[in-house]
């Protein structure tokens, strides 16, 4: 008797454990069928700031086409880990975006050829897609640029003073690093008379806010190093322009608003407050920061006097250098989703990118470069930064610095890089040893990245 | 009666058992298979047999600095916690007056969570320091101290709840014995309360350090490692290795199955060496 239920039981709950299973088989194959045929986008967005602007995307696609779309953003700083959850899920995301080559690598099991979609027939320069043999696998879908942001109106004060100690008259005229470090030395001896605080703003360097420094400045020894090389990846590195890194991190460092020793709490949100407070007189970001400066509460910057300065380091023949102009950002189709999605999917990229509707959101709500043919001249964004990146972009004269960071090694490098620097900043490293540190970290990091 | 239990005992615990199952034995035998296999996605593995566990000790010495760190916080917690707490509540059992206020004033911070907790004291302890210049990111002994700190005032109000009903509940009988005996107030409580407590001790002795150890929210709060790793906790560390290192799935993992022998190792032993100490009165 007891075997019998005991028995009974087992099937039962075997029985109810098949049917569940069978059950959300069916409902998901099911839903896919109501939409018409025409599949679902599931897109998993990079950029918190601009959370709302793609669900309104998303919605009036869904209204202009029929075709279900659902858009979730990751928290700040955590893309990998949800891509990572979600990707596992039943509904996974159709469309999501990697990082470059080091992004494809983790995600090479995932991403689909995108060779011959329209975008990447759109592509302005085929170069910067991320490819693997024939393959397309990423499409870059937005073109941004960093260097030193400068507030015209404190520049402008400072070039007026009747004792400044330079011959110029501009920070347009600044165009190697002895010039900058001679400019910001004396504005900083004088900053009571110009009523800053310092002339840069504050060095970031709280775990996890330090990535203008180990990521994107770091990118400019590296720049020079690969171009001298004549390569694109390096499984170990010289550093050989680590004393032109440490030149103009130790400019940043030394006239600052803030004391070297207290850097260690700072947020990049702190840095561009004090910048729009018009308590420093540059920040080192890219075109992505006017949003935030704009919105600081008690802003006073004006529109038409934050310009971008290129990141002068004192390399030679750094006269004719750009700004640092790339993309980290790469559109990605999920391999593993059915043909229906992925159809889906690449339909609402190009119609993202060509239709009127999306231009204009590409360009106005989302703030985008975009590195597509199939946006005219006018159709260009409209906000102060972006207008100077397009304007480098276009000026003949400048060489701008590829974005060779996409390279580095790993997430850990670049955390370990920084908190040398913090250690250095705070007086508890030499930079002889940060230096070495680096090396050594590039080298195990990219044999670790290579034997995963 | 017996059998009619036993007959329909399957009825009634079956739905329990498959439940506990589905939620508890099923993820943590997949837990244990996952440190075994290279993955990125937990649905597609890919076993590698010891290498997760050969790598988390090789690759770097975080994971073994982290265990240090935790070990030395484990110690000075539970130590300074249970003293605490223990003469907070001697003080509390009094009778004197406003105890109950008291009480609950020191309950309160047990009821804030620990991401919450470790911002404000986080604000705090930069507040301080920044009268002299520095942060806590500045070095491993601020953030360490800053977390007993934290740790002390979160949980000493609880452990001070579980003493104070041990310490009402130990008869007066026994004490006014003693006092004829002529026993002073140090030989009363170090053979009268502290033996008669003993099983509440034992239970604050395996919260707080069970707690230590799995620290998690107030530690990627107030720190979240920094300087450069130095004052990440073990649970912090598995976290980062998890979602922080593509690739390292497996190692993370594997780190999670060391991690949980040895909290359960360490908290049996704890477990064992205090209920020796127990006695009925």
């Amino acid at each position: 008797m007891k075997k019998k239920i005991v028995g009974m039981m087992m099937i039962l709950a075997m029985a109810s454990l098949a049917a569940g299973c069978g059950n959300s088989k069916k409902t998901s194959s099911d839903k896919g069928g109501a939409d018409n045929g025409k599949g679902k986008i599931y897109y998993l967005s990079f950029k918190p700031e601009s959370d709302e602007t793609w669900k309104k995307i998303a919605t009036e696609y869904t209204k202009e086409t029929g075709v279900e779309m659902k858009v979730v953003t990751a928290a700040e700083g955590t893309y990998e880990q949800t891509l990572k959850s979600e990707i596992a899920k039943t509904d996974a995301p159709t469309l999501f975006q990697i990082n470059g080559p080091i992004g494809y690598k983790n995600w090479k099991d995932y991403c689909l050829d995108l060779k011959d979609t329209k975008l990447n027939s759109w592509l302005l320069n085929k170069d910067m897609a991320v490819t693997d043999g024939d393959g397309v696998y990423g499409i870059p879908y937005v073109e941004e640029g960093y260097g030193i942001i400068y507030n015209d109106a404190i520049m402008k004060k400072y070039f007026a003073l009747p004792d400044k100690a330079v011959s110029i008259n501009s920070t347009e005229e600044i165009n190697n690093f002895a010039t900058l470090k001679q400019v910001a030395e004396d504005m900083t001896a004088k900053k009571d008379k110009l009523g800053i605080d310092g002339v840069f703003a504050s060095t970031s360097l709280l775990a996890g806010e330090d990535w203008r420094w180990q990521t994107h400045l770091a990118n400019l020894p590296i720049y020079y190093e690969y171009k001298d090389k004549n390569v694109k990846d390096a499984d170990t590195l010289d550093f050989k322009y680590a004393d032109n890194y440490k030149n103009i991190f130790d400019l940043y460092l030394n006239n600052s608003c803030t004391d070297a020793k207290m850097l260690g709490g700072k947020s990049v949100n702190d840095s561009m407050a004090e910048f729009a407070l018009g308590k420093a007189a540059m920040v080192q970001n890219g075109n992505w920061a006017w949003g935030q400066i704009s919105q600081v509460q008690g802003n006073t910057v004006k529109e038409e006097d934050v310009h971008f300065l290129p990141i002068y380091t004192g390399v030679e023949g750094e006269e004719n250098q750009g700004l640092c102009i790339g993309t980290e950002n790469f559109f990605c189709i999920n391999s593993k989703a059915s043909e229906k999605d992925q159809k889906a999917a690449i339909d609402f990229v190009e119609w993202l990118f060509s239709s009127d509707y999306g231009k204009k959101a590409v360009t106005n709500d989302l703030g985008f470069i975009p590195p597509f043919n199939t946006f005219s001249d006018s159709e260009k964004p409209v906000d102060p930064l972006a207008k100077e990146v397009i304007k480098y972009m276009s000026d003949s004269s400048k060489k701008n610095v590829d974005w060779n960071f996409t390279s580095f090694p790993s997430q850990t490098f670049k955390d370990n890089f920084g908190a040398s620097l913090l250690q250095y900043a705070q007086g508890q490293k030499k930079w002889e040893d940060v230096k070495n540190d680096m090396i050594k970290d590039w080298a195990a990091e990219k044999s670790v990245v290579a034997a995963n | 009666m017996q059998k009619v239990l036993k007959k329909y005992f399957l009825v009634f615990t079956l739905p329990t058992l498959i439940a506990f199952a589905i939620a508890f034995v099923l993820p943590f035998v997949f837990g244990v298979y996952l440190s075994f296999c290279s993955f990125r996605t937990v649905s597609d593995t890919k076993w590698v047999g010891l290498d997760n566990y050969i790598k988390a000790f090789t690759v770097n010495k975080e994971f073994f600095n982290a265990l240090i760190f935790t070990v030395k916080f484990a110690i000075v917690s539970l130590l300074s916690i249970n003293v605490f707490a223990f003469l907070l509540s001697m003080v509390l059992t009094r009778g004197l007056k406003g105890t109950n206020l008291f009480r609950t004033v020191f309950f309160m911070p047990n009821l804030v969570g620990g991401i919450v907790l470790g911002y404000i004291w986080q604000c705090i302890i930069n507040g301080v320091l920044s009268k002299f210049g520095t942060t806590l990111s500045y070095s491993s002994s601020y953030g360490y101290w800053g977390l007993i700190i934290l740790m002390n005032w979160q949980m000493i109000g609880y452990m001070m709840v579980i003493y104070v009903a041990a310490l009402q509940n130990v008869s007066p009988d026994l004490i006014d014995a003693s006092k004829v005996d002529g026993a002073n107030a140090f030989q009363r409580l170090r053979y009268i309360t502290i033996p008669m407590v003993m099983p509440s001790i034992t239970i604050c002795t395996f919260l707080t350090l069970s707690n230590s150890f799995k620290l998690f929210d107030q530690n990627l709060a107030l720190t979240a490692g920094m300087p450069a790793k130095q004052t990440e906790m073990l649970a912090l560390n598995i976290y980062n290795t998890f979602y922080g290192r593509i690739g390292f799935e497996g190692v993370g993992q594997a780190k999670a199955v060391m991690f949980l022998i040895l909290v359960a190792a360490i908290a049996l032993i704890q477990l064992r060496f205090t209920r020796s100490k127990e006695v009925e009165a």
